[in-house]
């Protein structure tokens, strides 16, 4: 029987800064539920919106598998590495932050908001020399179909992290259905439903719900509406 | 009100400034930062920190024998890791490591 928890929307944590509003589904800075610190190797999940202009300021990580998905609007990363770059909806970012890193992310545009999710993933490998990523996906390699946008192998589709984790996203028609198969025993999936409603075995989904389902090896996931999800599928056990 | 006393090891600098300002942003908390275990431990023995908060630049055997010896200095000291380097998860880990949050 596979385990599984429900995080509804709505009671994600929140903050307002002004410049930055963010839905967190675990645990992060000022939001703290002990309930809710991490799925597995999947610690961070959050769903920030940036107004235009405004943007996070270099800062340092370390240690730390670091994604960004834009999902409306254009960012604009800058790190200690020499990297400048502009991440668009339909790119995918990937940052290992190893050893020592600063980044900037900002806004590219002055007035329009830019959406994207925040994801964190503990590496399995600690102290990695650090390193950036980003790859721009086909949307129609996504349509009534899972498309890998990461791995754990850099010559595979999409981005790679020190981390055997794989992520797919899929945009399916209303009654389009598939059932994913885990890549790892031990592994669980975190759905995040980005548009529309789906079901996933018998649970309902509705527009950013979380899902995570473990110790089975396949679910099926079908689309109640025209729906776009996330499926993230990390190490529920992993060493540091 | 008690301030909780923390004592961070971090042998990145500017991960360690962060992790020093964020932890004295919060009024409960004041941190003392050491790059070097041997400083730390020797503060520890003489200071009543409440908790041990281990940041970067450590690899597991070092981390490991680090752990035994503030062990050793302090019995039951919650020890814990910080990770990502930078603010996000800095709060949840010290409450985690200062028990569950009474209402």
């Amino acid at each position: 029987m596979a385990n599984t928890v429900l995080h509804k929307a709505d009671t994600r944590g929140f903050a307002n800064h002004g410049w930055l509003q963010s839905h967190q589904s675990f645990s992060f800075a000022n939001y703290y539920n002990p309930e809710r610190i991490h799925f597995g190797a999947l610690r961070v999940l959050n769903d920030d919106t940036v107004l235009g202009g405004g943007g996070f300021g270099k800062h340092p990580h370390d240690n730390m598998e670091i994604i960004s998905i834009p999902l409306s609007g254009d960012l604009e990363h800058k790190d200690s590495m020499g990297n400048t770059a502009v991440i668009r909806n339909g790119d995918i970012q990937a940052m290992s932050a190893g050893t020592g890193i600063y980044h900037s992310e900002y806004n590219k545009d002055a007035n329009e908001a830019v959406k994207f999710l925040q994801i964190w993933v503990f590496p399995n490998q600690r102290n990695v020399e650090p390193r950036y990523d980003q790859v721009t996906l086909d949307p129609a390699d996504r349509h009534n179909k899972l498309q890998q946008v990461l791995s754990p192998n850099p010559d595979d589709a999409g981005v790679w992290i020190y981390q055997q984790a794989w992520f797919h996203l899929g945009e399916f028609d209303k009654g389009v259905s598939t059932t994913y198969q885990m890549k790892a025993e031990g592994d669980g999936i975190y759905v995040f439903v980005l548009k529309g409603d789906v079901k996933v075995n018998d649970q309902v989904l509705n527009t950013r719900d979380g899902f995570g389902i473990w110790n089975t090896s396949e679910f099926t996931i079908i689309a109640e509406s025209d729906a776009e999800f996330l499926l993230m599928e990390v190490p529920m056990e992993f060493k540091y | 009100m008690a301030q909780t006393a923390i004592l961070v090891l971090c042998r990145h600098p500017e991960i360690q400034a962060t992790i020093i300002r964020l932890i004295n942003n919060n009024a409960e908390w004041t941190a003392t930062g050491f790059a070097e275990p041997a400083d730390a431990l020797n503060d520890l023995k003489n200071k009543p920190y409440g908790l041990v908060l281990l940041g970067s630049g450590f690899d597991e055997t070092e981390e490991n024998e680090l752990i035994l010896a503030l062990q050793h200095i302090r019995k039951g000291i919650p020890i814990v890791k910080h990770y990502g380097g930078g603010s996000g998860l800095l709060s949840a880990e010290i409450y985690q490591g200062l028990g569950p949050l009474i209402a």
